[in-house]
């Protein structure tokens, strides 16, 4: 389990949530009672079929959507429920799957548009701490240029930082690395992993790469398919920093198995589900 | 050099366009000039357009190296412009608003729906009979058709924009202002002039009728005064300078979206 | 709704509850009622410029005086022949067009050859507003009624021609290459991949050109034509017969709405798979 994380903060419980879609008639039962927590500044990994509400728990901590049965809380405080839903903000932060760097926007105006606009830093300090930030991670001399000259790679890390320079409670990541290819994802697994060892913060990490969950996580979440539920929690017990050479490790096998029969059962069941509605 | 010459004289692409040129323009005069054909009877030969249209002192007065043919350009350039920057202030303005702001949209949206469909061109009789002026009328009727081509153009640019941008924008702790500026102006942009260029080709499509219809002076007046007067060159000399000013207008609203949008062009391979 | 202390409601209960919200809203939608509220203070606006006499605008007619007139309008034979007029030259002009239009996009499309002799002296066309063919069109075509036509034709060939063009490059060159490695033959592809592929531009390129006809078909009834709502609106103008003008306008505004939306239905009745997704 990382140290180090300042005050204890990013615990989030997640109790008994449901979530209900009804467009127009045709009722859809996307998530029912689910909980599981996350202690402050643990990697939570979740894995599960497509459509299996990761994105409706997200959402729903992010404060993009509401819930309709059930409690959300960060840190004690209830952020979700039935009738309340917090607004997005700054602690709770998101780096979405198809990447949203503001294309009209250079990289460095990208980073520091957080501090900028809510007025936390002036520009010219919140420039140094970004370039401190880029220079670090080995991103240098794109400053000026705009996210679409830039490979995926780049334009991925650069959004995560535009993310942590804002030091948010919750980091949720959904399926960031998803269509890159295996070299380069594992140089952001690399740079996810140091940032993640410098500032340990609560992250939330959705994917379906079974490889990448186990490497990076402390704990990995495992849905049903629809109406989903935890089917399985597995803790990664491997030792931090996380390096390459413990994906060929006993210890690694034994886990991967473990999830592999867990998510490959899920798969079936969502696999003639589906059939079975189209039929 | 010469190679490179050789290769630029020789392209396809180039000498195919001339010799379609030169085919219209071929049977054009072949139609009016030589064959004499009862239909064309009354069309002015290229020949003579083009010896009227850069004479020094051409039957129908207008010409290249008169002052008259400036003075027109500038009546027809000078209603357009200012039709066509009213209608992109108020338009982009009441677009971006309404896309923004729901409240605003709902209050805004039927009454712009509902007067839209009306034509420009059918507001003339109304405007002239109510504003102090034909050249105002004129004006006006130019700037009802470029507004509302502007403002759905703005609109459907806002609706565009991906909303994980301003999920992210959010995220970010932006107030709704910020919002506005960061993510709705930048990110309706492209859609903003597309709309733009769309509404430079309407604006001169309604100033010409306008003048027609109710203007003095100006190339569309100049126009309808030459079949009038029986000075049928200078018809078709005018409908090519309108031409030319049209496709200028529009390509000078192209670079500036060039200038304006930069992240567009310096796209990866682009 | 109010649940027992410590019990979650059921699925069955949420399901209720979110469908009794739905049914609600439709009824008490703000949204609509904020439209509605607008069109009220519009027309309220309207009648109060004209009663306080504010300057220029106070020549507007009445709310009021502009329903009389629609109402006899609706109850007068000329005026249904005028809608008649100008329905049937905007048909006329506008069918031509597309059926001139779609196959020269189409070629221009497929061939480069074609394009490249035929593009620039479209392009050096394009730009010359309709209007300002009027004076040619008239000494070109025997009758004025042809003449009319021959406008209508012009504001909407040049963008449909543009529509097709840009939709034929559109198709995915992976489509043509699947169909042609599934054995289709070149007259295969054009017919079972081109056309189809295409047929979204068509449609776009045919409701915007639809509006734009209108555009022209009411400036050249108003400048040349005999009958028509133009030149009906124009005679009002003329016998100063001022609400008759807006009724006029408003005749026109419908006329042009009905027709986009024709076009726009048979566009989604072509293209049955767009609207699954």
């Amino acid at each position: 389990m990382a140290t180090g994380v300042q005050n204890n903060q990013g615990e989030i419980l997640i109790k008994n949530v449901t979530k209900i879609y009804d467009p127009e008639g045709v009722h859809v039962v996307a998530m029912k009672d689910c909980s599981f927590d996350i202690a402050a500044g643990e990697f939570a990994v979740i894995v599960g079929p497509s459509g299996c509400g990761k994105t409706t728990l997200l959402n729903a901590i992010a404060g993009f959507d509401t819930i309709t049965s059930g409690e959300v809380y960060l840190d004690g405080e209830l952020i979700s429920s039935r009738d309340k839903q917090i607004k997005p903000d700054v602690e709770r932060m998101v780096v979405f799957q198809n990447g949203a760097l503001f294309p009209w926007k250079t990289v460095m105006e990208n980073v520091i548009y957080g501090p900028v606009v809510q007025k936390r830093m002036k520009k010219r300090e919140a420039v140094d701490v970004a370039r401190k930030m880029l220079h670090q991670v080995g991103l240098n001399g794109i400053e000026d240029k705009y996210p679409e000259e830039l490979s995926s790679g780049v334009q991925r890390r650069v959004e995560i930082l535009r993310a942590l320079i804002n030091k948010p409670k919750v980091v949720m990541l959904d399926e960031p690395f998803r269509g890159l290819d295996a070299v380069a994802k594992t140089v952001m697994h690399e740079f996810l992993m140091d940032i993640f060892c410098e500032s340990p913060r609560t992250m939330f990490f959705i994917t379906h790469d079974l490889d990448e969950a186990i490497f990076l996580g402390n704990k990995v979440i495992i849905m049903t398919t629809r109406p989903a539920q935890v089917k399985k929690i597995v803790h990664v017990n491997l030792p931090w920093p996380r390096e390459h050479h413990m994906l060929a490790s006993e210890t690694y096998l034994d886990l991967k198995r473990e999830v592999l029969e867990a998510v490959h059962e899920e798969a079936k069941k969502a696999f003639e589900a589906g059939e079975r509605e189209m039929a | 050099m010469i190679s490179r010459l050789k290769a630029g004289v020789t392209d396809p692409h180039l000498l195919r366009a001339l010799t379609g040129i030169l085919v219209f323009v071929g049977l054009w005069y072949l139609f009016t000039a030589v064959l004499n054909l009862p239909r064309f009877k009354l069309i002015p030969n290229p020949i003579a357009v083009l010896k009227d249209w850069f004479s020094l002192m051409p039957a129908s007065g207008r010409s290249i190296f008169t002052k008259v043919y400036y003075l027109d350009i500038a009546y027809s350039v000078g209603r357009t412009l200012a039709a066509f920057t009213l209608a992109t202030v108020l338009g982009v303005t009441l677009g971006l608003f309404m896309g923004w702001n729901r409240t605003f949209y709902d209050f805004a949206f039927p009454v712009v729906e509902i007067l839209r469909p009306m034509p420009p061109l059918s507001w003339i009789p109304l405007a002239i009979l109510i504003l102090p002026g034909v050249e105002i009328a004129v004006v006006y009727v130019t700037f009802i058709a470029a507004f509302f081509a502007t403002v759905l153009n703005t609109l459907l640019g806002v609706f565009s924009i991906d909303k994980n941008y301003f999920l992210a924008a959010r995220c970010l702790g932006s107030k709704p202002k910020d919002v506005f500026v960061n993510v709705i102006v930048p990110g309706s942009l492209p859609f903003i002039f597309t709309g733009l260029q769309i509404g430079m080709g309407i604006s001169w499509m309604s100033l010409v009728a306008g003048e027609i219809i109710a203007g003095k002076q100006g190339l569309g007046y100049a126009i309808y005064e030459g079949y009038f007067l029986y000075q049928f060159e200078h018809i078709i000399s005018y409908m090519f300078t309108l031409g030319i000013l049209g496709y200028m207008s529009s390509a000078g609203i192209r670079a500036a979206g060039r200038k304006l949008m930069a992240w567009e062009s310096r796209r990866r391979g682009a | 709704m109010r649940r027992a202390r410590g019990r979650w409601p059921d699925t069955m209960e949420m399901i209720r509850e979110l469908r009794l919200k739905r049914e609600f809203k439709k009824v008490f939608n703000i949204r609509l009622l904020r439209g509605f509220l607008s069109i009220v203070m519009f027309v309220v606006l309207w009648q109060l410029v004209v009663f306080i006499k504010v300057p220029y605008l106070e020549n507007l007619p009445y709310p009021k005086d502009v329903a009389v007139g629609a109402t006899e309008a609706a109850g007068s034979r000329t005026y249904w022949f005028g809608w008649g007029i100008s329905l049937s030259r905007i048909f006329a002009g506008f069918i031509i067009a597309q059926i001139i239009g779609i196959p020269l996009g189409l070629a221009m499309g497929i061939s480069k050859a074609f394009k490249d002799y035929t593009f620039p002296v479209f392009e050096m066309l394009r730009p010359v507003p309709p209007i300002a063919w009027i004076p040619l069109a008239i000494l070109f075509w025997p009758t004025r009624e042809l003449s009319i036509y021959f406008l209508v034709f012009i504001g909407a060939f040049f963008i449909i021609v543009i529509n097709v063009i840009q939709g034929v490059s559109n198709i995915s060159v992976s489509l043509k290459w699947a169909a042609s490695s599934l054995g289709a033959r070149p007259k295969d592809i054009f017919w079972k991949v081109l056309v189809p592929g295409s047929l979204p531009s068509i449609i776009t390129g045919m409701t915007v050109g639809m509006g734009v006809t209108w555009n022209v078909l009411i400036a050249a009834e108003m400048i040349a034509g005999q009958g028509g709502l133009g030149r009906m609106t124009w005679e009002a103008y003329t016998n100063n017969n001022i609400p008759f003008i807006v009724v006029g306008m408003i005749s026109i505004g419908v006329a042009g709405y009905l027709c986009s939306t024709l076009v726009r239905w048979l566009g989604e009745k072509a293209m049955p798979w767009k609207k699954r997704f």
